[in-house]
């Protein structure tokens, strides 16, 4: 084992996918500076600094990986998949099911996301249950440096699209990029344990679809992804000051998604405390409380979400994105009843 | 109407200084997230703005503070947004990519070539609404790439929209040399769609007074829309804080990092690749910081430069300007 940064991680693993299987290319907006080791390491055939076309460069995505590359292509930042959705939606999602099983995309979206320092609500959004929504996308959310570079092989070797989310308070290199600029005048609430962490020393791919039990409990059960899971961990610990048992759950992947871990987890609670950094409205929360309830297991539902636009405004925003006393007062309410 | 070229330096003075005093403001941490400023763009905004009268609309992209403060929005409500201020411009929620003003009819969006499609409805509403009233859309060289740019120019060519379509050539998209990512030339490209297009030194206040003019004459007159080329520079680089343009190696860890443990990885490209891929990277940086330091494509110095015979007039409204920074900074802070 070593010690690895979130975004190293990923890279470290993409370079190990990379050195053996000469079908990965990736491209995107500034990868060679972004990426600046692999576009030394690898060259400019295979990390192609792209114009920003985003409808053009995933629509290519797609084209290579049916037509035999295994591209992995970087958006700047989720938000922006709003041009390039087209791709995804209606091609990549599509072309197993269109073609009868024939045919597939391997491909891999590499975007970040998440707020939390301050950009605004173009740029700052999470938008994993908008993207699991759609049938045959796969939909990576990973917390910590193990599972993002565990995570990212799966991605790379899966046989159809993933999209990989990468949150941009992890990312060190993303929150130096975009947040502090370099300056040491600015602070946001970043979980240090996801951003830098043990790693092993040749990478093994973590399956999609498998959740993470951060912390056994009994009387409620938090299940959360990315930054959520830090902040329901230390929720939890709260409450065992309070002398509730609060068991922890980090999705890693939100599609597909691990039904069979989440039931174990709340049949045993019979609460379930959704914290989710996307927008609360037809997404991800609602979905867990519906496999959930669709399994006849009996429930008891509380969530965190964010709901509305990400204001720009700091101290709005730390209120507006999930925190640990919303997440606290929620579990609070959830335990009374 | 004439040109003058004392208010047009005035007014390219209070852009740039009002930009200088958020720098501070962001170094100082009360700013958060990303600052794109306008610093180079300040000719081609006072430019193309003093020629819009009231009714006229804007769309701008990520750098909109330019075009905003030459308008006449007010400095303390602008500088109150970027502090993230309850009683801002937006009331604090857009922050500098997302500012909005209704009374002005100005809009901007950090998603890079939507200030085209806004522009393409903002003169299609003036031609239903406001005959005789245009949009202006001012947007990077890296936007041309972006099909939604592309399309909103064949959509005001086809249905002959009052627009302006201003394109501030940098040469970058983002960290990346526009040339490395671009076919073929740009005017060809406007032209393609059947537009007149214009080319200009978008540092020299005067010629794009001139030549934007024409522009906004044939789409006054509902001649259709018309594709302005601004030659200009970019010297704070893409945003504040830009990793090229960081002043110690500590700070450029993030990417400096990286290089160092890949150079000598095994399997991966030839050692020629490699070299040439940190050549790249090299000249990138050092593009980026000549850009900072070469004064001769300072729109403001090139203004001074034919203003300075007459000092006292100089010294005038450069107090003058100074003042009303200061009093907006004042006010916003307190």
């Amino acid at each position: 084992m070593k010690t690895m940064g979130f975004a190293d991680a990923i890279d470290d693993a993409l370079a190990q996918a990379m050195a053996s299987d000469s079908r990965i290319v990736v491209f995107g907006e500034d990868v060679h500076a972004l990426r600046a080791g692999l576009f030394v390491r690898f060259g400019e055939r295979r990390i192609r600094p792209a114009p920003i076309s985003e409808a053009a460069f995933v629509g290519a995505a797609v084209g290579a990986a049916m037509a035999g590359l295994r591209p992995v292509v970087e958006v700047m930042m989720v938000d922006f998949i709003g041009v390039a959705i087209d791709a995804l939606l209606n091609h990549a999602a599509k072309l197993e099911a269109f073609s009868g099983g024939k045919w597939k995309a391997p491909m891999v979206v590499r975007v970040p996301c998440g707020g939390g320092y301050g950009d605004g609500g173009q740029h700052e959004q999470s938008l994993w249950g908008w993207l699991a929504h759609i049938p045959g996308l796969a939909v990576v959310v990973p917390s910590n440096p193990a599972d993002a570079g565990g995570l990212m092989l799966s991605a790379i070797e899966n046989e159809g699209p993933v999209v990989y989310l990468e949150h941009k308070l992890l990312a060190s290199n993303m929150l130096d990029f975009l947040g502090s600029g370099g300056r040491k005048t600015v602070q946001y609430d970043v979980p240090l344990e996801g951003t830098s962490g043990l790693v092993p020393e040749k990478w093994i791919p973590v399956p999609l679809g498998k959740a993470a039990v951060k912390r056994e409990g009994k009387d409620i059960t938090l299940v959360s992804v990315a930054v959520g899971v830090y902040r329901c961990l230390e929720a939890a610990m709260m409450l065992e000051k309070k002398g509730i048992s609060a068991g922890v759950l980090d999705l890693r992947t939100v599609s597909p998604l691990d039904k069979e871990t989440l039931c174990q987890a709340v049949s045993k609670s019979g609460r379930l405390l959704v914290v989710d950094e996307d927008y609360r409205d037809f997404g991800l929360s609602g979905e867990l409380a519906a496999v959930v309830l669709e399994a006849g297991i009996p429930l008891r539902y509380n969530r965190v979400c964010t709901e509305e636009t990400i204001p720009y405004y700091r101290e709005l925003e730390d209120q507006v994105l999930p925190n640990t006393n919303r997440i606290m007062a929620a579990a609070l309410k959830l335990l009374e009843r | 109407m004439g040109i003058d070229l004392w208010s047009l330096y005035r007014q390219m003075l209070r852009s740039r200084r009002f930009e200088e005093v958020v720098i501070d403001l962001w170094e100082g941490g009360k700013i958060s997230g990303e600052m794109h400023l306008g610093i180079g763009e300040e000719a081609v905004a006072v430019g193309v703005v003093n020629h819009l009268e009231d009714g006229d609309a804007i769309a701008l992209d990520h750098r909109g503070t330019p075009p905003l403060v030459v308008r006449g929005v007010d400095l303390v409500l602008l500088l109150k947004e970027f502090l993230g201020s309850r009683d801002g411009l937006c009331g604090g929620m857009g922050g500098h990519m997302h500012l909005f003003s209704l009374e002005y009819l100005v809009a901007s969006s950090g998603i890079v070539g939507s200030a085209g499609p806004v522009a393409a409805g903002f003169a299609l509403a003036a031609q239903h609404l406001r005959p005789g009233n245009i949009a202006v859309a001012f947007f990077g060289d890296g936007a041309m790439n972006q099909g939604m740019l592309l399309e909103s120019f064949n959509l005001a060519v086809a249905w002959k929209l009052p627009a302006l379509f201003v394109c501030k050539d940098n040469e970058w998209a983002i960290t990346t040399r526009s040339k490395y990512v671009t076919g073929g030339n740009l005017l060809d490209r406007a032209k393609g769609f059947g537009m007149p297009v214009l080319e200009v030194d978008g540092t020299d206040v005067e010629a794009v007074w001139n030549t934007a003019g024409q522009g906004v004459e044939r789409a006054r007159k509902n001649n259709g829309p018309t594709f302005l080329l601004a030659h200009c520079i970019r010297p704070e680089g893409h945003f504040l804080g830009y990793p090229l343009l960081r002043k110690s190696l500590e700070s450029m860890k993030e990417m400096v990092g990286p290089i160092l443990r890949s150079l000598p990885a095994r399997k991966g490209a030839s050692l020629g690749e490699r070299v040439a891929s940190l050549g790249m990277i090299t000249s990138l940086i050092g593009r980026t910081v000549s850009e900072k330091y070469s004064k001769g494509h300072d729109p403001i110095y090139r203004v001074r430069q034919r203003l300075k015979g007459e000092k006292s007039r100089l010294d005038k409204i450069e107090k003058e300007v100074e003042k009303e920074i200061q009093q907006a900074v004042d006010i916003a802070l307190s």
